[in-house]
């Protein structure tokens, strides 16, 4: 009955194109990021925005990457945890090399170092398909994984071969180390985050974007209407390490303070693609729902226990976890293996014809 | 100058000067090689006869070692635990065909992929709430199999043996063996081949696919078995060897996914080449260069022949 786009006309082509061409859709994305930059940073505790909003929007923007090369591309790929290293490796070397530099172009240029590994790799694609990409995939991420230990140069050979993050400021905001509240690092990490969904969202839209989706859908048909594979491939490999790779410098810099090569590892890989194909590949919107699900979900399944006063010790809530979570993933594929973004789109046209059955 | 003699010569000389040495690292090529092709067997079985590209192998060597072992700490007879292990790794292949796969026929196979994905962090909750995460030892001599080593004169020097590698080595071939016979004498190896040729085409002549499944899936089981009692007795149950077990698509890659000879020739291949690999040029890149080795080998081979060693050749069309 309120959400539905009847006497909404379009007069003009940009209108047509538009990613929100409903009214209702830009008033929800309007209240969506009010509630995130004023509400969230004002009634928020530090636990709540710490180690849950933090970690979500990183994960979601890791979720980006991985999806523009999963969803939209076709391309299966387990190096994720290894390409937000690189990215944390790369930005951690160029505020030590650099300290007087803002700290936002190391954070956003560490990106381009990520997008150039992920080039490098995503080469044998162009031969390789489905799930023999896999290894070519994993073979970046313990190879990066095995540099991240040996090359004492990546963390400054301290003895720890840990990367710590140094305190820097932002237009006089402390945002990075022990002292940044963690109300600044939420709020600069969600305008990073907000920024490079838009971005992401146009590149999908475009010429490029649409390139990788005929890849997708059928590479031998779109190499014969004209898409050069080498580049729509090697594209998408750029772009989504490039996110990666900011995903894994924000991730150190603005919620871990200091990481070491266990924060990626292919657990971390695993967790991404998780995020992803719960979410909704293919789908901006599946990259933010999933990242919410999986990071969300164990951190409720902890507190659970609490609340109901049961008195279960925490490893077992840990291992019932797992099972929850793996038993989870099993039957969302089973019931809608499209993935949230899915089952909102179709909650989207139920109240569309809403009180109507259809 | 020197690197390129660091690089091409010296190992050649150091092969060179102490034979019995490169034998010893042979071997243990041969014997980690002999595991990763049990690994790997596992997942081409399945693979084979329902497109299911298996991720959940490896938890599932895990976890059939963890039965067993568990099953012996309380109490019951090694053999005894041994057939309930097999009747757990059934009831698991049952369950994982009524619950999972049968609700996903003809899904995208990435979506196949991720369930079985699902399952393996399910069995990880599953096997550490049941017995506990802390690495346990396999409970080798009970089980009858040999503990001790044997050691050869050879070349000015000795060769040592371990009597568990060669029955890990034995107990392979007879695995490998007897699915060979399986797949081609009996009435339900024919139907695993009719249903791994074409789906539609054997449902169509009467082949329950489900019950095909669910028996693919126990046979991996089986194998899982026996790969976890071997690398049990090499070094301990726990759940890091489910990392280890991700060697096995390596081995696959060269094998091709569909060969049951190609992931025993790829397991070897990749056994030998790490083993050498590591020990006589790992030095240069300072070392611990098996974990991403077999990856790199992999990826060379699949740049001259995509489809692997014995793969069926892969037909492109419109």
């Amino acid at each position: 009955m309120f959400y539905r786009e009847a006497g909404q006309y379009k007069t003009n082509y940009i209108a047509d194109s538009a990613i929100f061409p409903i009214l209702q859709d830009r008033i929800a994305i309007a209240g969506f990021l009010a509630i995130a930059f004023v509400i969230i940073p004002y009634f928020g505790n530090d636990f709540f925005i710490n180690s849950m909003m933090i970690p979500f929007l990183i994960f979601s923007l890791a979720a980006i990457g991985l999806n523009i090369l999963t969803g939209y591309t076709g391309q299966i790929s387990l190096g994720t945890g290894a390409f937000m290293g690189v990215g944390a490796y790369a930005c951690y070397k160029m505020t030590s090399i650099f300290p007087d530099v803002n700290i936002m172009i190391p954070i956003v240029l560490s990106g381009f170092f990520s997008a150039g590994v992920g080039m490098i790799f995503g080469l044998p694609s162009l031969r390789i398909k489905g799930f023999y990409l896999i290894v070519t995939t994993l073979a970046a991420q313990f190879f990066l994984e095995w540099c991240f230990i040996r090359v004492a140069w990546l963390y400054n050979y301290n003895d720890s071969g840990a990367i710590e993050v140094p305190q820097r400021e932002l237009l006089g905001w402390i945002v990075t180390g022990a002292s940044a509240t963690p109300t600044t690092r939420y709020l600069v990490v969600l305008s990073v985050v907000v920024a490079m969904t838009w971005v992401a969202s146009n590149i999908i839209h475009g010429r490029i974007g649409r390139s990788w989706m005929m890849i997708r859908d059928m590479d031998i048909a779109a190499e014969l209407m004209g898409v050069r594979p080498l580049f729509a491939k090697l594209s998408a490999f750029a772009v989504s390490s490039f996110y990666c790779g900011v995903a894994g410098a924000m991730m150190v810099f603005f919620w871990l303070g200091a990481a070491e090569v266990e924060s990626f590892d292919v657990n971390h890989s695993f967790l991404i693609l998780f995020m992803v194909i719960l979410g909704g590949l293919g789908s901006l919107l599946g990259s933010f729902l999933g990242a919410a699900f999986i990071w969300m979900l164990p951190i409720i399944i902890r507190a659970v226990p609490d609340i109901i006063g049961l008195n279960i010790n925490a490893a077992t809530v840990e291992h019932i976890n797992f099972m929850i979570i793996g038993g989870l993933i099993i039957f969302f594929l089973i019931i809608e293996p499209h993935g949230l973004a899915r089952l909102w789109a179709i909650a989207k046209q139920k109240l569309r014809v809403w009180p109507f059955p259809y | 100058m020197d690197l390129l003699y660091n690089v091409f010569v010296d190992p050649f000389a150091q092969m060179a000067a102490l034979p019995d040495f490169l034998l010893q690292v042979l071997w243990e090529g041969f014997v980690s090689g002999t595991l990763y092709a049990l690994i790997a067997l596992g997942f081409v079985l399945i693979f084979k006869a329902s497109g299911v590209f298996n991720f959940a192998q490896g938890i599932m060597v895990v976890f059939a070692a963890l039965s067993l072992v568990g099953l012996h700490a309380l109490g019951v007879p090694a053999i005894l635990a041994l057939i309930l292990a097999l009747a757990i790794m059934g009831v698991l292949a049952f369950s994982v065909e009524r619950l999972v796969l049968r609700h996903l026929v003809n899904q995208p196979d990435i979506i196949l992929f991720m369930s079985t994905i699902g399952l393996t962090y399910f069995l990880i909750g599953l096997g550490e709430l049941i017995f506990g995460g802390e690495p346990k030892s396999m409970i080798t001599s009970e089980l009858g199999l040999p503990t001790g080593s044997t050691t050869f004169e050879i070349f000015d020097g000795i060769l040592i043996l371990q009597h568990i590698d060669i029955a890990a080595a034995v107990i392979a071939a007879i695995l490998v063996i007897g699915l060979g016979i399986f797949f081609s004498r009996t009435r339900i190896g024919r139907a695993l081949r009719a249903v791994a040729d074409d789906h539609q085409a054997a449902l169509s002549v009467g082949i329950s696919l489900n019950q095909i499944w669910a028996i693919v899936w126990f046979a991996a089981g089986i194998v899982a078995l026996a790969t976890g009692i071997m690398w049990g007795a090499r070094s301990d149950v726990s759940f890091a060897l489910q990392i280890v077990a991700l060697k096995a698509l390596p081995v696959l890659i060269i094998g091709g996914f569909t060969s049951i000879p190609g992931a025993i020739i790829g397991g070897l291949i990749i056994g030998f080449g790490e083993k050498i690999f590591e020990v006589y040029w790992g030095g240069l890149l300072g070392g611990g260069v098996e974990g991403w080795f077999a990856y790199v080998i992999a990826l060379i081979f699949l740049l001259f022949r995509p489809q692997g060693l014995f793969g069926e050749k892969i037909i492109e069309r419109i």
